[in-house]
């Protein structure tokens, strides 16, 4: 490996845990399409605040992207306030418009510069080890590896500082906000570190696979898991994961790095998707199948407890009687009955089917539960 | 009525509804026999809406089955009306009183047919009895809580059913609403039709409905008011909340045995 | 360049011609589309469908060699139509909610059509392919074929929403009822969003796949402003979108540096700012006005009746007095001067002397009337 490669590694892994952190919230909170929007329109910003300082490297960029990001929330939240448009419209007005003006922009002014429209798309980050911080004429590393590290720590400390306050705040926005704790900074600061961190990133992989960064990770980790703390520990992992991946399958091939990593993103959420041990596609199906010899025991003991010494149970609980009335075929109605008698649920004499006490006894808990 | 005397307007027997794994109505027998107006009446998370919407076939039973007047739903769906609950729908939508009204039609019409000028006199009609008349050609958003049920009532009506279903009508509405409505409710049973009522107000039963079916995810009860409205049914209905409610007065003790 | 020259231009040019021909295809179908996304809460959905067909048209190109616009709109609409897919599994059958779904799979997508791009961008005779202009759109690179191809595409599509209007209509307004009627409406939903799938896909080359999502949305929420009615809604958003597609892709292709899919989406926006500011009812501001004078009414109202009330105090409707009494008896009604001039000029009141002021026979008698609703009312 050459040290380029190592940095370009380092740099996309410390992309990829940045935005997984605040893409938790998004995920759970439901507003995952405020990074689309986001990610977009900060475009406008660094256009403007580069038109007017004419470096790329200015932090000037990075504040006046960040406050457009803001700005867009903010918009959206106006243009919904209004009731003429639902919310997912208004999103779907607002971004549309920033970065359009912010491609325009591009074009017209910008177009011979570094900034063009492939490097909004794609990303650089095949450059990005060329670009040194050099403090006191001593190249100490690459510039957005720098970047990128202090944006990872801005969200960590804001994520520790304010743990309690955003899990409240994200599961019962009511009632965080009946104990004084103002549901509505937290949104602001957390849209806040969505923007710095979407500025940040955009640099790297491009607009676009900001929003894969930032949605897939914690998207798979939401599968494996229900806990806050750990659902932010795996989506930084996935996304660490997933970029590594991305950068040697592009390497190996010759291709954009940034797709490669939102591809893989995608690969991991497919795989987590159907081997996740509780809500993956295989073990859902296998519960299911288990599940559905439970529930039809359940249900006939339930059966025969609601018709036992009623006038109608000479007829009700017999064994035929189930592929009539219950639906079941023959087939599955006989082997219900085998496996609820081998279990000690039911007793049969004649074809009238009983309850033993082990069966009254389900159906009074199955019917509670 | 053509109808067979003895076939009941609804016939559920042994309907299990669950949702993914979990069961929310667990075999259940209900019959409602012609020209009664029912409630079912349970507390909440008792399947109420679950069990009509199932019977409608908008949820899909693990097990059971429902027939409508001897016949199998798909069969019958010309002889069911229904009355959603309010909330479901989005009342900004672009559309006048008169167009949803129509929209009752639209099962008669069946594919690409369009309304015309019958089906336009038809929903007339029904907003004239429900007495919204005033109101066809307004635009759904501007109407009170009320009126939007009524448009909804009117909307069954034309579907010139022989069963309606209804999800809490009474829900929400003015006191002059749910007075017009109850009226409307038993003109259909004078004429012959079945009604189920989603209800909540137990004080309002013996008032307004003749047949009662208590549920609590297991069927409690079904039968005449008269019969089937007891405490001990209620308690076990609502558990350890109905003495609660009598004690406060909301049921109507007289009616308790 | 003049009104008449572009105007002659675009019947006689070649070029403007077949670009404006085809931006108005794409605008009436998005836009007359798009209302029924917008209704269903289905917005978003434009932008994932849009960003899912770039795999599809790389994919396309990567097995067929051609470039021919048709097998191009078949590979995206495929693509767009097994992301929605995804997209509508992962909604049912997980947590994850309808935002998380669309965001991944459209970046995920999206992120493996650029692997697909820059793969094909690496093969012989690559930039002949022309596929960048998928991703803010060429107007200019229109060409005959394109249009005849969206023409028939998307005339098939608003062929099936005018016969399936009623259908539509219902499944957009009251699903279950829909249901409950015995309609299936499984089959009109995967009818409804194949369409949809075709007016985003054909607009794809003109506008780009960044963008597209605008023209499913931004017509239709336009639209919505000015009338009440779906039909309405419909014939305006079709409208819009034509408006919006014809100036956008003629201000591009006529000028340098300005790529076509942001010009055609500042028209649109600049069309939805003036609906949502302006539209008669809706407008913000109408509304603004509305509530100005609603008002202005009550605290002309407020002050008709503390003269009433004074004048009872004196047992004389008609007692004069000083607006600082009128002052004090007011909490927060604004400029009360203001106010009892603007009575006077409806005849209401009176100035007697300096700042002394008296209700008007029709005074008390509009006085009175106020009195006798508030007393019916409490």
């Amino acid at each position: 490996m050459t040290s380029a490669q190592i940095e370009i590694q380092l740099i996309a892994a410390v992309v990829a845990a940045a935005c997984a952190l605040p893409g938790v919230f998004l995920i759970l909170r439901r507003t995952a399409m405020m990074s689309d929007a986001i990610s977009h329109a900060i475009l406008l910003g660094i256009v403007l605040a580069f038109l007017v300082t004419e470096d790329l490297t200015s932090p000037f960029l990075i504040v006046a992207a960040t406050l457009t990001g803001v700005l867009t929330v903010l918009l959206v939240e106006i243009l919904h306030k209004t009731r003429l448009v639902k919310e997912d419209a208004a999103i779907g007005l607002v971004f549309p418009v920033l970065f359009s003006i912010g491609v325009i922009l591009i074009a017209r002014f910008a177009g011979s510069v570094h900034l063009d429209t492939d490097a909004v798309l794609l990303g650089e980050l095949a450059f990005a080890p060329f670009n040194r911080l050099v403090v006191f004429g001593v190249d100490i590393g690459p510039r957005s590896l720098y970047l990128m590290g202090g944006i990872l720590v801005i969200n960590l400390v804001f994520i520790l500082l304010f743990f309690k306050e955003l899990k409240l705040s994200t599961f019962d926005a009511g009632l965080a906000a009946s104990l004084g704790f103002m549901p509505w900074i937290l949104h602001y600061g957390l849209m806040t570190l969505v923007s710095v961190t979407a500025v940040g990133a955009f640099d790297a992989v491009g607009s676009i696979l900001v929003v894969a960064l930032m949605i897939g990770p914690p998207a798979a980790a939401y599968l494996l898991t229900e806990r806050l703390s750990s659902m932010l520990i795996l989506s930084a992992i996935i996304g660490i994961v997933g970029a590594i991946a991305g950068f040697w399958i592009a390497n190996w091939t010759d291709v954009s790095i940034a797709g490669t990593m939102a591809s893989m993103i995608g690969v991991v959420f497919v795989l987590v998707y159907v081997f996740s041990p509780g809500r993956g596609l295989l073990a859902t199906v296998r519960r299911r199948i288990l599940q559905k010899w439970e529930f039809a025991l359940a249900m006939l003991v339930i059966h025969l407890s609601q018709h036992e010494n009623q006038p109608e149970a000479v007829n009700e609980c017999r064994a035929d009687h189930l592929t009539e009335h219950i639906r079941w075929n023959a087939e599955f109605a006989r082997r219900v009955v085998r496996l609820a008698k081998h279990r000690e649920l039911i007793v049969e004499t004649n074809g009238h089917l009983r309850l033993t006490s082990v069966g009254h006894s389900l159906a009074a808990r199955r019917v509670v539960g | 009525m053509s109808h067979n005397e003895s076939l009941y307007a609804v016939d559920v027997a042994d309907l299990t509804v669950a949702y993914r794994d979990k069961p929310v109505l667990w075999d259940i027998d209900m019959q409602v026999p012609t020209g009664v107006l029912m409630a079912i009446i349970g507390p909440n998370g008792a399947g109420k809406t679950t069990l009509i919407k199932s019977i409608l076939g908008l949820i899909k039973p693990a097990a059971g089955q429902v027939l409508i007047f001897g016949r199998p739903y798909d069969q019958q769906r010309h002889e069911v009306g229904y009355v959603p609950q309010r909330g479901s729908v989005d009342w900004d939508f672009p559309t006048s009183v008169l167009d949803v009204v129509m929209m009752g039609r639209y099962g008669a019409l069946g594919w690409i047919r369009r309304p015309g000028s019958k089906e336009r006199q038809k929903a007339l009609e029904a907003l004239n009895k429900v007495g919204m008349a005033d109101f066809a050609g307004r635009q759904i958003s501007q109407l009170s809580g009320g009126q939007q049920q009524r448009v909804f009532l009117a909307r069954a009506l034309v579907q010139e059913a022989s069963v309606y279903f209804m999800d809490e009508p009474f829900q929400g509405v003015d006191a002059k609403t749910e007075r017009a409505i109850i009226v409307i409710l038993q003109e259909l049973r004078s004429s012959g039709k079945t009604v189920v009522v989603v209800h909540h107000d137990l004080q309002t039963i013996p008032e307004y409905f003749d047949w009662v079916t208590l549920l609590n995810v297991r069927r409690i009860a079904s039968g005449p008011v008269a019969e089937v409205f007891t405490e001990d049914n209620l308690r076990s209905a609502y558990g350890g909340l109905v003495a609660f409610k009598s004690q406060a007065g909301t049921v109507n003790s007289n009616n308790m045995k | 360049m003049e009104i008449t020259q572009i105007l002659h231009n675009l019947v006689f040019d070649y070029t403007l011609r077949t670009v404006a021909l085809g931006s108005a295809i794409l605008g009436i179908v998005s836009g007359s589309l798009g209302v029924f996304a917008v209704l269903r809460r289905q917005s978003l959905l434009g932008d994932s469908v849009s960003h899912t067909a770039l795999p599809g048209i790389a994919l396309a190109f990567l097995l067929t060699g051609s470039k021919a616009p048709l097998m191009l709109i078949i590979g995206a609409a495929v693509a767009g139509w097994v992301g929605t897919l995804f997209v509508l599994h992962i909604i049912s059958n997980t947590p994850i909610k309808a935002d998380g779904a669309l965001g991944m799979i459209l970046s995920v997508f999206f992120g493996f059509g650029l692997v697909l791009l820059t793969l094909i961008q690496k093969m012989p005779n690559s930039r002949q392919a022309g596929l960048e202009k998928f991703l803010f759109g060429q107007a200019s690179a229109l060409m005959v074929q394109d249009v005849v191809i969206m023409a028939i595409l998307g005339g098939l599509s608003l062929v099936l929403l005018a016969v399936l209007w009623k259908e539509f209509k219902l499944l957009s307004f009251d699903p279950e009822y829909a249901v409950s009627l015995g309609f299936p409406t499984r089959t009109i939903t995967i009818i409804l969003t194949t369409i949809l799938v075709i007016a985003v896909v054909i607009g794809l080359q003109t506008v780009g796949v960044v963008l597209m999502s605008a023209m499913i949305v931004a017509p239709a929420s336009a639209a919505r402003q000015w009338t009440d009615r779906l039909g309405g809604m419909v014939l305006l958003s079709g409208l819009f979108g034509v408006m919006a597609g014809v100036s956008g892709a003629v201000i591009s292709s006529l000028t340098a540096k300005l790529p076509t899919g942001p010009t055609i989406v500042l028209c649109i926006s600049v069309i939805v700012i003036v609906s949502i500011l302006f539209a008669p009812n809706r407008g913000l501001v109408m509304r603004a006005g509305r509530n100005y004078r609603n008002r202005q009414r009550l605290i002309t109202d407020a002050i008709l009746l503390d003269l009433y009330e004074l004048g009872v105090q004196h047992h004389d409707p008609y007692h004069a007095h000083p607006s600082s009494t009128l002052k004090v008896m007011s909490v927060k009604r604004g400029n009360i001067l203001q106010t009892l001039r603007h009575l006077r000029e409806q005849q209401l009141v009176a100035e007697s002397g300096d700042d002394n002021w008296s209700l008007t026979v029709s005074g008390v008698e509009k006085a009175r009337a106020l009195a006798d609703r508030a007393e019916e009312k409490a």
